[in-house]
């Protein structure tokens, strides 16, 4: 889309689960701020979120792009991680491949992708195993 | 129900926020499964949870809830503690569990709140 009114980067750390979340909450702030409707805040930071988890949870961090236009916010997630084998099986609620570690701060229980299919209304994912994936979701306001 | 009366209900003691008791609480959930809390938006206003860590407050802001309340005499770390601050967010402990603070919730009146999305 032509109408773009701002775009926003950020690099995802792989090493760093406190800081998981950081990119989604400031999206969340800047929406706000561009006087967003609380309703199209919550899907994007919801979305965003549940993949920059997956993003440190299953690759090794990556890169979080945001295109805020007026009609429709597009986020796209790029990682260079192991790739997804069976996509079906992965957007199937309550099937995960995720450590303990994960587990034991309140994720890895497979509802990841599932939400971020719930809440944009857009959802492309390419994957590459051993290359990378990239999911691409859009919300339109 | 405002936050002071979950603070009498469930015995608990004010973290951060003070600042904030007087805030109505709508309805809330409890979990421990911070993907669990994402799939179900609703107009909830407050989580219970027996999880401490930095996830949960980035859970909650991304969900819009304003008040935390940790089960199970777990108490935060500073950093937690800070996060909440600067997000104006209200964290209370409770030693009651889980299920116990929710049922106890329940019973004064708060509900679980109805799906807004």
């Amino acid at each position: 889309m032509s109408d773009i009114v701002k775009t926003l980067h950020y690099d995802v750390d792989p090493k760093d689960f406190d800081s998981v979340g950081e990119a989604s909450g400031k999206t969340k702030n800047v929406l706000r701020q561009l006087g967003f409707p609380p309703e199209v805040l919550r899907r994007v930071a919801i979305a965003m979120y549940e993949g920059e988890i997956n993003m440190v949870i299953h690759a090794n961090g990556g890169t979080a792009d945001v295109e805020i236009s007026p009609k429709q916010i597009k986020i796209t997630l790029k990682d260079n991680g192991p790739g997804i084998p069976d996509i079906e099986k992965a957007m199937q609620k309550g099937y995960s491949t995720a450590s303990e570690e994960a587990r034991s701060l309140g994720f890895g229980a497979g509802m990841g992708l599932f939400n971020m299919d719930t809440y944009a209304d857009e959802l492309n994912i390419t994957t590459k195993i051993g290359v990378g994936t990239t999911v691409e979701m859009i919300i339109r306001t | 129900m405002k936050v002071k009366q979950v603070i009498q209900i469930l015995d608990s003691k004010i973290i951060t926020g003070e600042e904030f008791i007087e805030n109505d609480v709508f309805s809330a959930c409890g979990s421990d499964l911070m993907s669990d809390v994402l799939a179900f938006v609703k107009d909830q206003g407050m989580l219970l949870t027996g999880l401490v860590n930095p996830q949960v407050i980035r859970t909650a802001e991304m969900m819009d809830i304003h008040t935390i309340v940790f089960v199970r005499g777990k108490q935060p770390d500073d950093s937690v503690k800070e996060m909440a601050k600067e997000r104006d967010m209200v964290i209370l402990t409770t030693d009651y569990p889980l299920y116990v603070a929710c049922g106890k919730l329940y019973e004064a009146g708060l509900s679980g709140g109805r799906p807004t999305l």
